[in-house]
């Protein structure tokens, strides 16, 4: 896999702040990776620096690998959806589109095409005679999106894509952004804070927490084998002992006969589709999660149970 | 409506009517006067001489013409050195624009006239300038600086400038940033970047700013009066010589109408602009 965006110890320090803490990551062609953390956390940073909207403190950063570190944004090959959008207001649907064309002095022909192109990507056509203030949040979005797509950059680099939508429109345009990206075969970076949507987005997700990354991994890897507490507790539910043993309640099995551990359901939390399990044992009260598939022996609040889980199960992680 | 605004909307008519309408409609009367020797100084027969000689006096069509174009020098003038200024004022830290607007409008503290006065004082033959330029050996002979035109258009921005500062800034302190780095982001330069971002965004400032300069320095009389030359030639110098001078009433007042007449284009456009920035 080549790689498309190469971030080399990068450091952004605002006063006493520091936002970025000598980070260093790849995108790779055609890849989505997801920038994940708590507000604060140096993601938008990160993503800003790749955009050359902040400059540096320290460290290096090629984009197609080509050193652009000190490349101003509109000498880079990749492009930004703001979180606001940032559409113009002044300026029709299609002259937002248009507006990135023009400044790379393409001929008058090929702009109305790819402007026209863009907006069939996002199902605006019928729109492009509209003002920003006309359209509706999502359509808003597509927008914003066109505008960045109509330039084919390298990577599209989206700060909250999600967060100005309703949301019932979230998981729908998550999907249609994957689909669209699949289609046009670029890659991705997308700052978020809601792990559902990076896991439901990306090829790989860089955890961040205080201008650092904690762990860049896949989904999957991130969820079963997590490097700290910290990022096993961003993603679902852990239980956790004092002694830094870690399992996922939905790794846990509950017996009436025989098991590990001994415990006292004090609690039933009926799920819907899965039912939690309070069970208070010596050290702590662990939550056991069994899916409601139905011709289980149901625990009853007050017996006596036994918990077990397999091996591969249970992680010692640090904090 | 209630009866609270049906109250306050009377109290805006009474006001407007009393000190606006009324006295318009005298001064309306008195332009079709005839001039006499009596208190007061005009009575029948009803005229429109005073327009036709208006009209066909080349003296008022020059004063006309060179206070209308002396007001849109001095109001490009303005717009040049106060957007930048208003947009430095934007962009500094938020600590910094409330100290920097003060600034701005810091010379209202004192009277207007004794500032002119003070522009006198520095462009006088024997002004301080002069001075330091001779004394600094850049010149022999003193400079000719005051009694000029260019005293006037210096002294008219140096008056107007906070007008046309203060709805600049407003407009450009309500720009979102993001929307310039959106700009830079899709490849535009800076100078790309103000033009076709920054200054459409602006235009309803810079039209309210270019009004409020452009619409009093057609009639102004002060700064020609002190700082001009025998060859300063604004309307507003001569309805004071037929009013003061000629004890032309009749005249003045017909002077007058035209003026507010020439007047109202402008104005008008000033509310469509207001009308547009409201809508935005």
């Amino acid at each position: 896999m080549s790689t498309v965006i190469r971030v080399d110890g990068i450091a952004k320090s605002y006063g006493e702040v520091r936002a970025v803490d000598h980070v260093s990551l790849e995108v790779g062609a055609n890849e989505c990776l997801a920038l994940l953390g708590p507000s604060g956390c140096g993601k938008t940073t990160l993503l800003r620096l790749m955009a050359g909207l902040e400059t540096p403190d320290a460290g290096t950063i090629a984009i197609d690998g080509a050193d652009m570190t000190r490349t101003p944004p509109y000498g880079r090959p990749v492009n930004m959806m703001f979180q606001s959008y940032a559409l113009f207001p002044h300026m029709t649907v299609a002259d937002n589109v248009a507006f990135g064309l023009k400044q790379d002095r393409l001929a008058p022909s090929e702009v109305e095409a790819r402007t026209k192109e863009a907006l069939a990507a996002v199902e605006l056509e019928a729109l492009g005679a509209r003002k920003p203030h006309q359209l509706s949040g999502g359509q808003r979005q597509r927008v914003a999106l066109a505008r960045c797509i109509a330039k084919r950059p390298k990577a599209l680099l989206l700060d909250e894509p999600m967060a100005a939508l309703d949301k019932h429109l979230r998981e729908r345009t998550q999907l249609e952004l994957l689909a669209l990206r699949r289609r046009l075969g670029i890659s991705f970076v997308v700052v978020t804070h809601d792990q559902d949507e990076a896991m439901t987005m990306a090829d790989r997700i860089a955890v961040m927490d205080k201008g650092r990354i904690l762990q860049i991994d896949t989904p999957r890897a991130l969820y079963e084998r997590p490097a700290t507490q910290g990022v096993a507790r961003f993603f679902g539910d852990i239980n956790l002992w004092p002694s830094g043993l870690v399992v996922r309640p939905e790794r846990i099995a509950l017996s009436r006969a025989s098991g590990d551990m001994e415990g006292v359901v004090i609690d039933i939390i009926y799920r819907g589709t899965a039912t939690t399990y309070l069970v208070q044992t010596a050290e702590l009260v662990v939550r056991v999660l069994r899916q409601n598939t139905g011709g289980d022996d149901d625990a009853q609040k007050g017996d006596k149970v036994f918990l077990s889980w397999p091996a591969d199960a249970a992680r010692m992680l640090s904090a | 409506m209630n009866v609270q605004a049906k109250t306050s909307l009377f109290a805006v008519w009474l006001w407007i009517g009393l000190v606006l309408l009324l006295p318009f409609a005298i001064v309306l009367k008195i332009s079709f006067a005839t001039a006499q020797l009596s208190v007061p100084p005009y009575g029948p027969p009803l005229t429109g001489a005073n327009y036709a000689a208006l009209v066909g006096d080349g003296l008022y069509v020059r004063a006309y013409l060179g206070s209308l174009r002396i007001a849109l020098v001095s109001t490009a003038l303005t717009l040049l050195l106060g957007y930048p200024m208003a947009y430095a004022i934007a962009r500094a830290p938020v600590r910094w624009r409330q100290i920097l607007l003060l600034l701005v409008v810091l010379p209202f503290w004192t009277s207007f006239l004794v500032r002119i006065y003070a522009w006198i004082g520095l462009l006088r033959p024997t002004g301080l300038i002069n001075l330091v330029l001779e004394s600094l050996g850049v010149i022999a002979e003193p400079l000719r600086l005051l009694n000029t035109d260019g005293a006037v258009y210096l002294g008219i921005v140096y008056a107007y400038l906070p007008f046309m500062v203060l709805p600049l800034y407003a407009r450009l302190e309500k720009l979102d940033p993001a929307l310039l780095e959106a700009a830079a982001d899709l490849g535009a330069r800076p100078w790309s970047t103000f033009l076709k971002i920054t200054l459409p965004l602006s235009r309803p400032g810079v039209i309210a700013g270019c009004l409020l300069v452009f619409i009093p320095t057609v009639g102004e009389f002060v700064i020609p009066e002190l700082l001009g030359g025998p060859d300063t030639l604004m309307i507003g110098k001569v309805l004071w010589t037929e009013f003061f001078t000629n004890r032309n009433w009749p005249m003045s007042a017909a002077v007058a109408v035209i003026l507010l007449a020439v007047l109202v284009l402008p104005i008008m456009w000033f509310q469509a602009a207001q009308k547009e920035e409201a809508r935005a």
